[in-house]
């Protein structure tokens, strides 16, 4: 196109976006300002520019006006650059001719004053067409892409997401840092509104990813390392030690049963230490891999040296246990990351009134969820820590949610599992339930049809927040009880009612390493500590790392089906990269001009990418294209001003400074 | 510049990542601040040249605020330290130079701060306020006055010449 | 054939580039052969009359070397711009201010107060300052006006090439000579020395390792140097990185760093800023009290990284001084 190199002609575009920003940006005032500066054709205000016609009327303005600039004012370059981008080059223009300026976001949804909010739009669109007058041509870069996919945790979300694209034909790693797959979803019990047995849905699905020849599943591992970009990145796995050959344990358990421990004494992880197990153990029975591990903590051989290893006997010729494993790494290539490493459950110790911790009949929801297993630590059957069945027994939600001295967010799912809860504690005790609520939350199907029921069922339902949970009783009935004290807002005044058992409705949190795992795969976090989605509805399941992707609790409080539907959704996310086969690089690389480069070497280790090296033969720096990420550090520190960057080259900011300062 | 009262310009680059996003999330969020600042984004921190920033200043701007990721939060790793160096050392070399400090800001604010956006902004525009103009286009025109005079006669005596001295003549060899 | 005609002045200089021309020693007698110098105080005895007696643009070129400081050097500089078909900013004080230039970091007050009060040679109990007009015995005297900014030439006149340098090499001085001579001058406003930093020419250049970062800052007095190795290797600082090249590295091979004299290149607007932002991106820590200990090793960043290049910095002088009007 001659026309792109020729004097600028710049058509803007002003976008009132409905109200949105015309309710407080004068856009008529804004496009009349901008049709008298210097090198504008044509300046327009319109309704909606992202809509077809508003791409349109660019395309078809290209071509009629001869427009070899385009410039529109409206909503955050974050959202919709890639939108105008696209009209322009349908308009016969190489797309980066194209300059977004944002009056949306930075202007007229944050400020007041509609004058002051209009100035602010003339000055920012003085700015871009200043700015625009320097962009040259560019061309998109094309990187084939990995092929593979990396699910990060192996709880439900992790599991679907792997099931979706291993069942498309894509190579899948699944990596779970406990020594089975099934996360939060395999302790429970029954699932809410349905009651479906938990390990009923979720089992079948576990030995599936097992077996499924498209999934290499490391469990007892962790992702440590990620290096890379979309498309291609190259992740360091950590195997920790196991003791155990996985792929000689055929899962028969007989060395659980040989141990020289005869019984279990071992805190249970998986049963929150309501159960004990030996150093060798499976972590539950349908644990996937089949496959057992030995603890190096509790193991009297990994201790001391001094052990008549009797579960190496029953091993016999199968030699799967080994007890000089050291942890292993491997290195695998992706395109894409899924991160769904789930959430913590609120440490009910954090809000001492309850009692948690304090008085042994106070329990957190999700060790109600292994009470009332029938694979749990007590096959099924509902006891206090004395083996006295309860008679009474009071369900205190939002513990750790709702609460400005714990978390201020709602974790979606408490009601419900309170409710479930309530009724199987009544279903396997015939107890007297209480639930005492601040507000009941049942939004989702056949959520409040459940609630119903469970008003029939008879569980009592108290409105107010608890204020203490104590053992200091008052009259005859409450010895030797636990007394709940709460204001019930509904009858006016404060109650206490003593029951022998409570339980915590405890809220879900973020993952205590969760900082850690963001910066590892290059996130970011809300204030509350969940991962920040791209965009919070049209990009849910997106990172603003491109090919990074989050399914599930990690991504804040949600239910199974909402995390199942999320998980979907993140590989088809992950589809839509791999099959398109190759990822286009935004060209904003930097690049020296050789003629100018002194080689005084100054930029070489500012690189965070090795992209910069020295040529000896020519003595001048150099930047490989395919490495530079565009962050244009070292375009700021070339001392002689060698070094330019597409898309934000000096000329185009300082362009851009003076124009935002221009506006009188 | 019309008559209404005198109001800071400032001038800040927000790093695409972070704090442009953050900016996007006070907008979603609608919170509302002072209308005075003008975002020009940019990749990384580490881009912000400090030849940017003595620009902002010379061409009228009243304060520069810059805005970047958190330490170690860096989407490019470090590039926010890049800057975090180069903004100690001009901070105090703006102060040799008769600015004051608090007309140079660099703060970290992550993509989920939309809240610190706000602040930052309202805070930075009422220091700014406080400290009134910098006006730097105004004070080179009031340093060049003392030239006024001369430049003054020049033209004068120039008129009654009937060549002027920058014509395009060719040298003439020897 | 009448020779071309040349011109030769001096404002707030040193001197050194007076010096410079007449080192160019024997050929300046070539140039002499090609060239007639109608003006140079500082060798030849021409007057303001005789200026004023050329036609304007009678002179092909006028060298003008040092920065504009007072009313009479502002006056000789519009007087030489209209006289010349080319006026060539000649050394670092024309061409950015130079060393004058550091006195825009005071104001006009402060330097007389300075210089004909507080300064500690001075006897001057009845504290008399020079004054513009003076009259005795009927008779009236003028002194030029101490200006209260200092200026590059260009900030003064318009410029149409300049040789940079404290002071320009002569070798530099013989080929701007020459290209004038044979009408081969590039672009107007041109700097006439290379385009790229002086590492290019640098003899120690292969001596700096590719990873160089700065744990301290060290002044050359302050610590014993390696001849041979890169001054920035050494922690010290060098603006060879931001300076243009083309002084053949003459400070370096008389084991001083650079100090900046050619100014920045083409593609950089404040060569002070620039340096900064190299030196200051690769220092090593990353705690701010640490990074302050580092920088403690730069006492005067402006003095360091503008030694002579103020006056035509992008803010030009300490933004809080009075304006002249207000004084």
């Amino acid at each position: 196109m001659d026309n792109q190199r020729n004097e600028p002609r710049i058509g803007f575009y002003v976008c009132h976006c409905g109200t949105n920003i015309a309710g407080m940006v004068d856009c008529p005032a804004v496009a009349q300002y901008v049709s008298r500066l210097p090198n504008v054709v044509l300046s327009r205000d319109y309704k909606y520019m992202c809509s077809d016609p508003g791409q349109e009327l660019i395309q078809q303005d290209i071509r009629e006006h001869r427009l070899n600039r385009i410039v529109v004012a409206s909503c955050s370059p974050l959202l919709h650059e890639k939108t105008f981008r696209g009209a322009t080059e349908k308009g016969g223009l190489n797309p980066f001719f194209f300059h977004m300026v944002n009056i949306r976001e930075h202007d007229s949804w944050v400020h007041t004053d509609k004058q002051a909010a209009t100035e602010k739009a003339k000055s920012l669109a003085h700015a871009a067409i200043h700015r625009v007058r320097f962009h040259k041509p560019l061309e998109v870069k094309q990187v084939p892409i990995h092929p593979a996919v990396l699910v990060v945790g192996g709880g439900i979300a992790g599991i679907h997401a792997a099931m979706t694209l291993a069942n498309a034909g894509k190579k899948v790693y699944l990596v779970e840092r406990e020594p089975s797959i099934g996360g939060h979803m395999a302790k429970f019990d029954k699932t809410f509104p349905t009651l479906d047995c938990a390990a009923c849905i979720l089992t079948p699905k576990m030995s599936e990813v097992g077996a499924h020849p498209n999934i290499t599943l490391w469990t007892y591992s962790e992702a440590m390392k990620m290096e890379g970009y979309v498309g291609n990145y190259t992740v360091t796995i950590r195997h920790k030690p196991r003791y155990i050959i996985e792929d000689a344990c055929v899962g028969c358990l007989e060395c659980i049963d040989a141990c020289v421990y005869k019984q279990p004494k071992f805190f249970d992880e998986f049963n929150m230490g309501l159960g004990k197990r030996k150093p060798v153990y499976i972590p539950f029975p349908q644990a996937t891999p089949q496959v057992v591990l030995i603890d190096p903590e509790t193991c009297l051989n990994l201790k001391t040296g001094k052990c008549k290893k009797t579960c190496v006997e029953a091993c016999a010729d199968r030699k799967a246990i080994d007890f000089t494993q050291k942890e292993t790494f491997s290195e695998i290539k992706v395109g894409a990351i899924i991160v769904a490493t789930g959430f913590k459950s609120f440490d009910a110790q954090r809000i001492p009134q309850y009692g948690y911790g304090t008085y042994p009949n106070v329990y957190t929801a999700l060790e109600i969820e292994r009470l009332v297993n029938a694979s749990g630590p007590t096959g099924g059957e509902v006891v206090l820590r004395d083996g006295k069945k309860p008679k009474s027994i009071g369900i205190i939600h939002c513990v750790g949610s709702r609460d400005h001295k714990t978390n201020r967010w709602c974790s979606r799912v408490c009601c419900m599992y309170s409710m479930k809860l309530a009724h199987l504690l009544k279903e396997h005790t015939e107890a007297e339930v209480y639930s005492f609520y601040i507000d009941m939350r049942t939004p989702g199907k056949g959520y409040e049809e459940f609630y119903g029921k469970l008003l029939d069922e008879g569980v009592q339902f108290v409105r107010g927040r608890v204020g203490e949970v104590t053992d200091w009783a008052f009259t005859k009935e409450e010895e030797g009880k636990l007394v709940i004290r709460v204001e019930d807002t509904l009858a006016g005044y404060v109650r206490r009612i003593p029951v022998d058992m409570v339980v915590l409705a405890t809220g879900l949190e973020p993952q205590a390493d969760a900082q850690e795992v963001r910066r590892r795969f290059n996130m970011s976090c809300g204030t509350e500590g969940f991962f920040l989605e791209r965009h919070p509805k049209l990009a849910p399941v997106n990172t603003f790392t491109d090919g990074i992707l989050l399914a599930g609790c990690c991504q804040g409080p949600k239910d199974i089906p909402d995390t199942v539907a999320q998980a979907g959704a993140a590989a088809a996310e992950a589809l839509v990269l791999i099959d398109k086969g190759h990822i286009e690089q935004e060209p904003n690389t930097a690049f020296i001009h050789e003629e100018d480069c002194s080689g005084c070497k100054s930029c070489i280790p500012l690189c965070p990418y090795s992209a910069i090296l020295f040529n000896e033969e020519t003595r001048k720096a150099i930047i490989n294209q395919a490495l530079c990420k565009g962050c244009g550090t070292c375009v700021a520190s070339c001392p002689s001003g060698s070094i330019e960057q597409n898309l934000f080259d000096d000329e185009e900011i300082f362009s851009e400074i003076e124009g935002v300062l221009a506006y009188e | 510049m019309n008559e209404k009262q005198w109001t800071p310009r400032i001038v800040a680059f927000f790093c695409n990542w972070c704090t442009y996003t953050a900016a996007d999330l006070a907008g979603v969020s609608r919170l509302k601040y002072a209308p005075n600042m003008r975002v020009i984004r940019i990749m990384c921190s580490g881009r912000v040249d400090p030849q940017f920033i003595l620009e902002a200043f010379a061409k009228g701007a009243d304060g520069v605020l810059i805005g970047g990721c958190h330490p170690n939060d860096c989407h490019y790793a470090e590039g926010n330290y890049k800057m975090l160096r180069r903004f100690q050392l001009l901070q105090r070399m703006l102060k040799d130079m008769g600015i004051e400090e608090d007309r140079l800001r660099l703060e970290w604010i992550s993509a989920a701060e939309g809240e610190k956006v706000k602040t930052v902004m309202n805070d930075m525009v009422a220091k700014v306020t406080a400290m009134g103009p910098l006006g730097m286009p105004g004070r080179f025109a009031d340093w060049d006055k003392e030239m006024e005079h001369l430049e003054a006669a020049v033209a004068t005596a120039e008129a009654g010449q009937p060549a002027h001295s920058h014509s395009q003549q060719e040298v003439k060899h020897a | 054939m009448p020779k071309p005609k040349i011109g030769f002045y001096w404002c707030a200089s040193c001197g050194g580039c007076e010096e410079a021309i007449v080192d160019l020693a024997e050929d300046i007698l070539g140039v002499l052969d090609a060239l007639d110098i109608v003006f140079w105080p500082c060798a030849m005895d021409f007057k303001r009359s005789d200026v004023d007696a050329i036609p304007d643009g009678g002179i092909v070129a006028t060298f003008l070397n040092g920065a504009i400081r007072t009313s009479e050097q502002e006056e000789m500089a519009h007087l030489l711009r209209r006289k010349s078909q080319y006026l060539i900013a000649y050394g670092s004080c024309a061409h950015t201010g130079g060393i004058p230039g550091l006195a825009n970091q005071f104001s006009r007050e402060e330097i007389m107060k300075w210089v004909f009060e507080d300064g500690p040679s001075n006897v001057n109990e009845a504290k008399v300052r020079p004054q513009t007009q003076w009259t005795e015995n009927g008779c009236e005297v003028h002194l030029p006006e101490l200006r209260h900014v200092v200026r590059s030439l260009d900030q003064v006149v318009p410029v149409d090439y300049y040789l940079p340098g404290c002071p320009p090499t002569p070798k530099l001085t013989k080929a701007a000579v020459g290209a004038l001579l044979e009408g081969r001058l590039p672009a107007k406003g041109s700097v006439l020395a290379p385009d790229i930093a002086l590492c290019d020419e640098c003899p120690r250049k292969a001596s700096k390792p590719v990873n160089t970062s700065f744990t301290e800052f060290k002044r050359p007095h302050q610590k014993i140097l390696d001849p041979n190795l890169c001054f920035l290797a050494q922690g010290v600082v060098c603006m060879g990185p931001a300076t243009r090249g083309g002084c053949e590295a003459l400070c370096i091979s008389g084991h001083m760093p650079c100090t900046g004299c050619f100014g920045g290149t083409s593609r950089v607007r404040d060569q002070g800023a620039k340096i900064l932002s190299s030196l200051c991106a690769n220092i090593a820590p990353k705690e701010e009290d640490e990074i302050d200990q580092v920088l403690a090793g730069i006492p005067d960043p402006v003095g360091t990284f503008y030694r002579y290049g103020l006056a035509r910095s992008l803010l030009r002088r300490r933004v809080d001084l009075p304006a002249p009007a207000k004084e």
